[in-house]
């Protein structure tokens, strides 16, 4: 389609018609010290081959050869030419959400099928068509929790990604939202002991995140049997998705909120990330969101149809259950082929990789003196040390040798300095983790 | 088609009273206009409804609509057959899917709501301004 800006007698006409005079009188109301009268700081126009030089040393900015040990929320997984030469056709890349849904049969399968993947990994009876990120899932479930229950108040241990409590933080402020944070013990996990029945008893949900960010595996049975016992939910958030091939599903949790970027996405710079949430089928009709369906046409052959929608913002306003009309359908499609390339046993294998190489690596940095590992509770593929030093200071010399050091969790937890968190994925050989070690053990040895 | 003895709203509605007791549905032409209904979501017994405000919704295939309440009250039961079976409301909506029963504030209240012929009169109006 071509798109014809509206011509100058055009302009006029519809001026006429609505009384003014000229675009200038359309903007009166706005008292004149508020109007910007000089022109925009923008760069002028470029040619074609201006702009793909542009771009090109945008592009060779790019941190290049280095070997990276930062996850906390991104990961470096390995991933196949097959999902991105599959989602670049056109009839995946140019669509937007299908809004008159049952057209677009193709999409709607991939749907569907992206759904099934999650719903298996996340043990739960449903699952949505993705949304932005893991932290606006995050978000809209426990604003789901706070619609079931009625509750006003959520318990979110502190050892959830302090990013997105943070997008929680911004959302309960306005909504009257109470939100008491929980600490954790010497293990990395939740300290129980600090859920009291009062809290509880006034709690639409018990939010953690497992792995969470220090790495640590959280008690999901014990933690929803505790939430449970004065009915409140247990949330449960996964940012390493990856850790599904050999780590139970949360099964017990209520409601299940991902971020999938393990599946296929690379870390970009910003995103995109795919977020997804999954629940009971009891707690279907209070998801934001949409859902595929699996139905039958008049002439009784398989077909997919959009369902929920009816309760989305574009068609119940002010009314929907969330505002996020927007999926993430195109990562959702590459996480999807990225599952099915990998099948059961791939999945399985390359979540074994991650838990052999984080060990090793693990167990070569704690061989250097005054290292050693800073919680005791089981990890996955990220675990946290403590220094003798500053983590920025190690990372910095660490940059020197293009090595990406830890996420000195000091930033985030006053409480925790000289205290990093590490991950070790599938991608990383084992001669990178001997040179980390090495180039650790040279930083701590040189007199400061 | 529209029982003498109900009262009905401009929100279609409808009202049965039975002294201070009342129950309540949604009109036949509530059901046509919204078409297949696939879900019922309405409140927990003990719940105070007040006329006019919205007191659960009603899913079809192509909306989710409120249900506004006719007058004043407490809900005293909500129809549990509609959980298993909400197309009664398409099947039968003057009956079998009647949607709560309340304890009315007024039992005076239903009186200033329109009677069957005034209903008919209104959707009548209605389709015209449609088909106009």
């Amino acid at each position: 389609m071509r798109y014809l800006p509206k011509s100058p007698s055009e302009r006029q006409e519809m001026l006429a018609a609505i009384g003014a005079n000229s675009i200038e009188d359309l903007f009166r109301s706005i008292p004149e010290k508020f109007r910007l009268r000089t022109p925009l700081a923008l760069p002028g126009p470029l040619s074609e081959v201006e702009i793909i030089q542009y771009f090109q040393a945008r592009a060779a900015e790019n941190a290049r050869g280095f070997t990276s040990f930062l996850g906390a929320g991104a990961y470096q997984h390995l991933r196949s030419v097959v999902a991105d030469s599959l989602v670049q056709r056109g009839e995946f890349l140019t669509s937007y959400t299908p809004y008159q849904a049952e057209i677009s049969q193709g999409t709607l399968a991939a749907i569907f099928e992206f759904q099934t993947l999650m719903c298996q990994l996340a043990g739960q009876e449903v699952a949505n068509a993705s949304m932005y990120d893991g932290s606006t899932a995050l978000t809209e479930a426990v604003l789901m929790a706070q619609r079931l229950t009625g509750r006003q108040f959520v318990l979110v241990a502190r050892s959830v990604h302090p990013e997105y409590r943070q997008v929680l933080a911004t959302y309960a402020r306005n909504l009257g939202i109470q939100i008491k944070e929980i600490g954790f013990t010497e293990s990395g996990q939740l300290d129980r002991s600090a859920l009291t029945k009062d809290d509880l008893a006034r709690a639409a949900a018990v939010v953690v995140q497992s792995p969470n960010f220090f790495g640590t595996l959280e008690e999901i049975p014990a933690l929803a049997d505790a939430a449970h016992a004065e009915s409140a939910l247990l949330i449960t958030s996964i940012t390493e998705t990856v850790s599904l091939g050999v780590v139970r599903p949360p099964a017990e949790a209520d409601i299940v909120a991902l971020e999938a970027q393990s599946f296929g996405v690379s870390p970009s710079y910003g995103g995109p990330y795919v977020g997804v949430i999954a629940t009971r089928e009891k707690f279907m009709r209070q998801m934001p969101g949409r859902l595929a369906g699996q139905t039958t046409d008049a002439e009784g052959r398989r077909g997919f149809v959009l369902t929920l929608a009816t309760r989305e913002q574009h068609i119940r306003r002010e009314k929907a259950t969330s505002n996020i009309c927007t999926n993430e359908a195109l990562y959702a499609l590459v996480a999807t082929i990225h599952l099915c390339l990998l099948g059961k046993e791939g999945l399985r294998e390359m979540a074994t990789q991650n838990l052999a190489k984080s060990r090793f690596a693990a167990g070569e940095l704690e061989k250097i003196p005054g290292v050693r590992r800073a919680f005791s509770g089981p990890f996955f593929n990220e675990f946290t040390l403590e220094f003798p030093r500053s983590v920025k200071m190690i990372n910095s010399a660490l940059l020197r040798e293009k090595i990406i050091g830890p996420l000195a969790l000091g930033t985030h937890y006053p409480e925790l300095t000289k205290r990093g968190v590490l991950c070790v994925t599938e991608t990383v050989p084992r001669a990178e983790i001997e040179r980390l070690a090495a180039a650790v053990r040279k930083v701590l040895e040189t007199p400061v | 088609m529209y029982p003498s003895e109900y009262r009905y709203t401009k929100d279609h509605e409808w009202i049965k009273p039975d002294g201070d007791s009342a129950s309540i549905g949604i009109t036949d032409y509530a059901q046509g206009e919204l078409g297949d209904v696939v879900f019922v979501e309405l409140p927990k017994i003990g719940t105070q409804i007040k006329a006019g405000a919205s007191f659960g919704t009603i899913e079809s295939v192509k909306a989710v609509s409120e249900l506004f309440a006719p007058v004043s009250g407490e809900v005293t039961e909500t129809n549990p057959a509609l959980h298993d079976a909400p197309e009664t409301v398409n099947k039968d909506p003057h009956g079998a899917a009647w949607l709560i029963k309340i304890k009315m504030s007024d039992p005076k209240e239903p009186g200033a709501l329109m009677d069957a012929a005034a209903y008919q009169a209104y959707i009548s109006e209605k389709a015209k301004e449609t088909s106009a």
